[in-house]
């Protein structure tokens, strides 16, 4: 190329040697500082407790159902970290803004790579060896590479402003930081809001400058043609002359304006492994490893331990998906506990363990923390961390829905944490009385309502057909009921109708009669542990005993734990929801209902939807007996608990300012429907309550899915609403 | 201190309690049996005690259905040795009068500062085992008791005496104790600690060998009750309507 | 003559209670089948205002230390019956009972029924029936060999046929002397603490029991008592679990409460509950369990759950 015609520009804007110097021996600290961060992070999650076997590491399980519990693969993965899936999936808006964001500094961080690559490393290197200095910064490269990095500088600028103009001005729930558990003695979480700022706002005007520099560099070169490649630099060039900056005047501001920019880009970088900016390698790290299995199958607790009682019980994965909170609060916004008052907030729950785990492994935070006038909770340093740390309340409160899992943008597990927290509460007896007594009466009749096994069948009673004996007489499937649809008073109608229903349709089933037991997933999420083993065993035995192919339940816990966790005890047979089973009648064309022509809604159970992905099946029950199904804005995977999940059904809940069925009633209120369709025995519980409640059970009739099921093939009539 | 429970099983209430062919017990055969939760009362106050003031706890217990799931609870719990003591038949009834024999005959051989057991059985026709066994002992006794507080000679016990009346006296030891509330509920043993005890811990048997059969109230018959065929108008509604149902009836008696 | 029923007057306060003549009333009948005397015992003097006149022979224990010292009673008692004689001792299943029915029948050899609800004389024999399995069954027993103990359940028996005016013939026993062997000493009755409250006189009583669950909950019908300006009362179980304190008890171990209306809440009605308010005028009950022991009493009742009928009602009365 002729010389005067190669399209290149100065690096350091033309700065001298000693500059140079300066600049390097600056790059050497903030890098020293960066991995200072970053090796004491790794190291600390390394101190994390590996469960037993590796299983953490563990990809993939054959017997896993896809999309519930198979962990990503890599590629997945990728794909999902790399169009922000999880960003995006709930809050559009957010979720571009941030991927603007994202890819564009991502273009910026390559830009700079490149430049480096060119200039500190080729440059320098050829020089040292040869004398002469190469450089492939020049040229149609030189020129390609400004027209698309400055296109990723104009994303981010984009995504940033979206970003910083969300964080001044929204009103969002998510982004309220009042705890949900207030401490007393008071808090603050100032520097937690500072962090925030100095993250988006900082970004922000590396951003600006960097752009500013451009626009001015080309100024004071006074605009050679090929730069109009650098069409974002050209463009704020020619802004900046009709603002009055001439070519002398652009010169001069570039001189210290390009420190400025270097300057912060440095501290940022610097800044990143000591503040929420971790979050841009930790979140796509935790991304990468999480294991969705872990809520629908929680883990085993510490061998030797009963429960976490310690910070070396939290195992890698977990301390890093504290790491990765961004705070963005969207578990905040849809927890059912925090809606109803309690103290939990899945937020504040991983900010408090994060803060309690830098305080304790002596990483400082420089903001991003919350500060307390009496030193208390996580941030004492002498307190238990299962009562202390995190109070008893907090961790009672928890439904164990999993919508705080399933709305997380980056991977982490709240669930599972919760529970190996209980289980040490409970090891040392600290509970709630009526929580207490349901947990004896389990272990001592099998069933939460203290009432004797042999009681168990009670529902059969006024059938006019013998409900068969699955342990005398093999049948194609066995009926597991659950304590509520066997012993609540409310309850055992509707299990006379699945009966009826069944019987009807001439499919084979039977029960285990008062060898059932409580099949124990709301036990084991309570924290006790050795009572679900003890569960597992006694029902393992009693299906020992019985001869049949398959298993439905009724209660979508039972099913959760019958499907998802009893495999790993010994069971091998295929298991179903009773709304499945609906289904499979409905289009085997055993049956053939007549068109009801209502108007309803659905109510997706947590365990059955969020948790076993059967959100469409019970719809096409619906739609198939002639419903006119209206969706609550709460539906589907983002379903709102009833607030009974999670051992809650067990213990008091009047100190909630609104139980979270009354909340979802109120939802339901405004649809204009007549009925409010459940598939579990103890929404059926709740919502019966609730409809009385906000005292419109005369308008909104709670009814189950295999009542409407019955009236359209059985031509009984409902009582109209 | 040195703390013995004496603790027993007792048919289930919650379940339905049939009457044998005799007509002269309950059918032992199906029932369950639980420990008698005011001797949970007991245990819990006897550990309280050794948290409190350092004591070592046995729990005694006769051979009936399922004792040993309650003496390993009790070792769970924090009780320091517990005792099975055989010889009687495991499917009949034990009167109070025998199981007090046959917990003296243990006792003989055991010293202890203070006998903690519940103050009464749903089952316990011919008395309540403290005073028998404190009798049978020669050792000062109390039942009722919602109180104790120990010291080394002498124990500070509170006793109910109806009305809200309390009676407090102070007893030599060693002494037996009726316990009618502990002064919190009986602890939770979780169920991975009870295996823990299944595993590790350790039921020491005892055989007792009772000679002498005492005068027994010989039972003719055991019925159950006729209802009594009252029973309550059930107000029947939402909360709301209920609510005002209630309100009606007493205003209507002049009150609110 | 000789003495062959003895009933035993549970006056440790001074007081005598109730269920004492309801005793008098069954001894005298029981005594006049074995065709012998009745006899009452009573600790220290008895107050002029007593009706003892069913009884033939009083005995007096002379001195006897105030309150109460279960080895003293049973030093004393013990003497009272080794110098009447009797075949029939009456107590009641109170403290009285529970703690020295037992001991006095193994003392002297004698047999003896708890629980008892029921004694006729059939032939030279008693036959008792008696409450077991918390009422969930009867039974009948037939005592021939004497002395035989009964300890008899309260509110078993009529208590005016017991209370007669007259004199009975006066014996007093000196237990003074022996009673510095007895392995034991009366410190104090304590009064029941019955600061601010007197749930015994409110026309209306508001009552929780154990189905409130926790402490916290209390609050909830607090509010209602407030709302309804009567005093909150409750069932044992809260009492023990130090939910609310004594003062608030209602029943047997509690206070004995008539007012004109009763709220129930939560409370499944142990006998020992239903014993303290059994006489209320109007009994309305909240339980969640249909088959709940205090529907068996209550005029009234609902099976929904308290924590929906309690602030439905406290809003109602408050508006």
């Amino acid at each position: 190329m002729l010389v005067g015609v190669l399209e290149t520009r100065k690096i350091f804007g033309g700065e001298t040697e000693t500059a140079k110097m300066v600049f390097y021996l600056l790059a050497v600290v903030v890098l020293a500082i960066f991995f200072t961060g970053l090796v004491k992070r790794v190291i600390e999650y390394n101190h994390g407790r590996r469960p037993a076997s590796f299983s953490w590491l563990r990809r993939r399980d054959a017997r896993d159902i896809p999309e519930v519990s198979e962990r990503p693969k890599f590629a997945s993965s990728l794909v999902t970290i790399a169009a922000n899936k999880t960003v995006t999936k709930s809050r559009k808006k957010v979720g571009i803004s941030h991927l603007l964001l994202f890819w564009g500094f991502i273009g910026l961080f390559l830009a700079t790579s490149i430049l480096s690559l060119d200039y500190d490393i080729l440059g320098n290197a050829s020089r040292f060896i040869t004398g002469h200095t190469y450089s492939f910064f020049q040229g149609p490269f030189y020129l390609g590479y400004n027209a698309v990095f400055d296109l990723a500088g104009l994303a981010a600028l984009v995504g940033t402003v979206l970003l910083v103009y969300r964080r001044w001005f929204s009103r969002e729930i998510q982004l309220d930081y009042t705890r949900a558990q207030r401490p007393e003695g008071g808090y603050s979480r100032a520097k937690i809001v500072i962090g925030d700022q100095v993250f988006v706002v900082g970004l922000l005007l590396i951003l600006i400058t960097g752009i500013l520099i451009q626009g001015l560099r080309i100024d004071g070169e006074g605009f050679p043609s090929f730069e109009r490649w650098t069409w974002l630099g050209y463009l704020v060039g020619k802004g900046l002359v009709t603002l009055g900056v001439g070519s002398a005047g652009a010169r001069a501001i570039h001189a210290w304006l390009w420190w400025v920019h270097v300057g912060m880009a440095l501290a940022f970088v610097a800044y990143i492994p000591w503040s929420k900016a971790w979050h841009m390698l930790a979140s796509p790290t935790n991304l990468a490893v999480r294991d969705l299995a872990t809520t629908r199958r929680i883990p085993a607790p510490p061998e030797g331990k009963t429960g976490y009682d310690s910070i070396d019980d939290f195992t890698p994965r977990e301390l890093l998906g504290f790491d990765s909170c961004t705070k963005c609060g969207r578990c905040h916004a849809v927890c059912p506990a925090r809606t109803a008052g309690a103290p939990l907030s899945p937020r504040d729950f991983i900010l408090d363990l994060r803060q309690w785990v830098d305080r304790s492994r002596h990483i400082p935070l420089l903001l991003d923390t919350e500060t307390r006038p009496v030193a208390s909770g996580p941030l004492a340093g002498d307190g238990q961390l299962v009562g202390d740390v995190i109070v008893d309340k907090t961790l009672w409160s928890c439904t164990t829905c999993m919508a705080c899992v399933e709305i997380c943008p980056v991977g982490i597990e709240h669930v599972p944490t919760i529970v190996q927290l209980r289980r040490s509460l409970v090891d040392r007896g600290e509970m709630d009385p009526t929580l207490q007594s349901a947990l004896q009466n389990i272990a001592t009749q099998g069933n939460s309502f203290g009432k004797s096994a042999r009681m168990r069948a009670r529902w059969t009673k006024g059938l006019d057909f013998p409900i068969v004996d699955a342990r005398k007489e093999h049948v194609e499937y066995l009926w597991f009921l659950g304590d509520f649809a066997s012993f609540d008073e409310r309850l055992m109608s509707i299990s006379q109708t699945l009966a009826k229903v069944l019987n009807a349709s001439g499919v084979s089933f039977g029960i285990l009669f008062d060898d059932e037991r409580n099949a124990g997933n709301d036990v084991r999420r309570v924290g006790e542990e050795g009572l679900f083993e003890m569960l597992v065993e006694q029902n393992m035995e009693a299906f020992s005993k019985a001869s049949f192919d398959k298993i439905f339940t009724t209660d979508p816990h039972t099913f959760n734990t019958l499907r998802n966790e009893y495999p790993s005890f010994g069971l091998d047979k295929p298991v179903l929801h009773y709304s499945e089973l609906l289904a499979i009648l409905m289009f085997t064309e055993e049956v053939a209902p007549r068109s009801l022509g209502r108007r309803v809604t659905y109510h997706d159970p947590c365990y059955l939807g969020r948790y076993n992905r059967i959100f469409d099946t019970p719809r096409a029950v619906i739609a198939g007996l002639g419903c006119d199904l209206v969706e609550m804005p709460r539906h589907g995977a983002n379903s709102f608990c009833c607030g009974a999940g999670g051992g809650r059904i067990w213990m008091d809940d009047s100190y909630l300012e609104e139980r979270p069925s009354v909340n979802r009633i109120k939802e339901a209120q405004g649809l204009g429907v007549d009925y409010f369709v459940v598939a579990c025995p103890k929404d059926y519980a709740m919502f019966s309550d609730a409809v009385k409640t906000v005292g419109i059970e005369d308008s909104l009739k709670v009814i189950d899915i295999v009542e409407l099921f019955a009236e359209a093939t059985e031509a009984t009539e409902l009582v109209d609403v | 201190m040195r703390i013995v429970v004496a603790m027993r099983q007792l048919a289930d209430l919650v379940e339905e309690l049939e009457v044998n062919d005799e007509g002269t017990d309950i059918d032992r055969e199906f029932v369950k049996f639980v420990s008698n939760e005011w001797d949970e009362a007991a245990l819990e106050e006897a550990l309280t005690l050794k948290d409190e003031l350092g004591a070592t706890v046995t729990v005694v217990a006769l051979d009936e259905p399922d004792v040993d799931q309650t003496l390993y609870a009790a070792l769970a719990k924090g009780a320091d040795r517990v005792v099975k003591l055989t010889g009687n038949d495991p499917d009949t009834w034990v009167r109070s009068r025998e199981r007090a024999q046959r917990l003296a005959s243990f006792l003989a051989g055991e010293s202890f500062d203070l006998l903690l057991t519940g103050v009464q059985a749903a089952d316990d026709l011919d008395g309540q085992l403290a005073g028998i066994l404190g009798s049978l002992l020669e050792v000062p006794h109390a039942a009722v008791v919602v109180g104790v507080e120990g010291s080394d000679s002498k124990v500070r016990v509170i006793q109910e005496m109806g009305g809200g009346l309390l009676g407090v006296s102070e007893l030599d030891l060693p002494a037996v104790l009726g316990i009618q509330a502990a002064k919190q509920t009986p602890r939770y043993a979780p169920i991975s600690r009870i295996r823990q005890a299944m595993q590790t811990g350790e039921i020491s048997e005892h055989e007792v060998e009772l000679s002498d059969a005492s005068a027994q109230v010989k039972v003719r018959r055991l019925y159950p009750p006729e209802s009594t065929g009252a029973g309550a108008t059930m107000l029947k509604g939402s909360p709301k309507e209920v609510a005002a149902e209630i309100i009606e009836i007493i205003k209507s008696k002049g009150l609110v | 003559m000789s003495v062959d029923v003895l009933v035993i007057a549970e006056a440790v306060a001074g007081e005598v209670p109730d269920v004492t003549y309801e005793l008098l009333g069954k001894g005298r009948e029981l005594s006049d089948g074995f065709s012998g005397e009745l006899a009452l015992v009573l600790a220290g003097e008895p107050s002029p205002q007593n009706l003892f006149g069913a009884a033939d022979v009083l005995y007096s224990m002379s001195g006897m230390e105030a309150g109460y010292c279960a080895p003293q009673w049973e030093m004393s008692l013990g003497e009272v019956i080794r110098s009447a004689h009797p075949k029939v001792v009456l107590v009641s299943t109170g403290t009285v009972g529970i703690d020295l029915a037992g001991a006095l029948a193994t003392q002297f050899d004698g047999v003896l029924a708890s629980y008892v609800i029921d004694a006729v004389m059939e032939g030279g024999s008693l036959v008792v029936t008696s409450q077991l399995y918390g009422g969930k069954l009867l039974s009948e027993v037939e005592i021939d060999s004497f002395p035989a103990v009964l300890s008899v359940v309260p509110g078993s028996f009529a208590s005016d046929v017991g209370r007669v005016v007259g004199e009975p013939r006066r014996e007093v026993i000196d237990v003074g002397g022996s009673l510095s062997s007895a392995k034991g000493i009366a410190i104090e009755l304590r009064e029941p603490d019955s600061s601010g409250v007197d749930i015994t006189a409110a026309p209306l009583l508001v009552s929780v029991g154990r189905g409130i669950g926790s402490k916290e909950n209390v609050e909830l019908v607090a509010e209602l008592a407030e709302a309804m300006k009567a005093p909150l009362s409750a069932s044992r179980p809260v009492i023990d679990q130090g939910w609310l304190p004594k003062p608030h008890q209602v029943g047997k171990s509690g206070k004995k409460v008539k007012p004109t209306v009763y709220l129930a809440f939560g409370i499944s009605g142990a006998p020992e509950h239903l014993e303290g308010m059994r006489s209320a005028d109007v009994i309305i009950a909240c339980n969640t369990d249909a088959k709940a022991p205090i529907f068996e009493v209550a005029h009234y009742g609902t099976t929904l759950d308290l924590f929906d009928l309690v602030p439905e009602l406290t809003d109602q009365v408050g508006g």
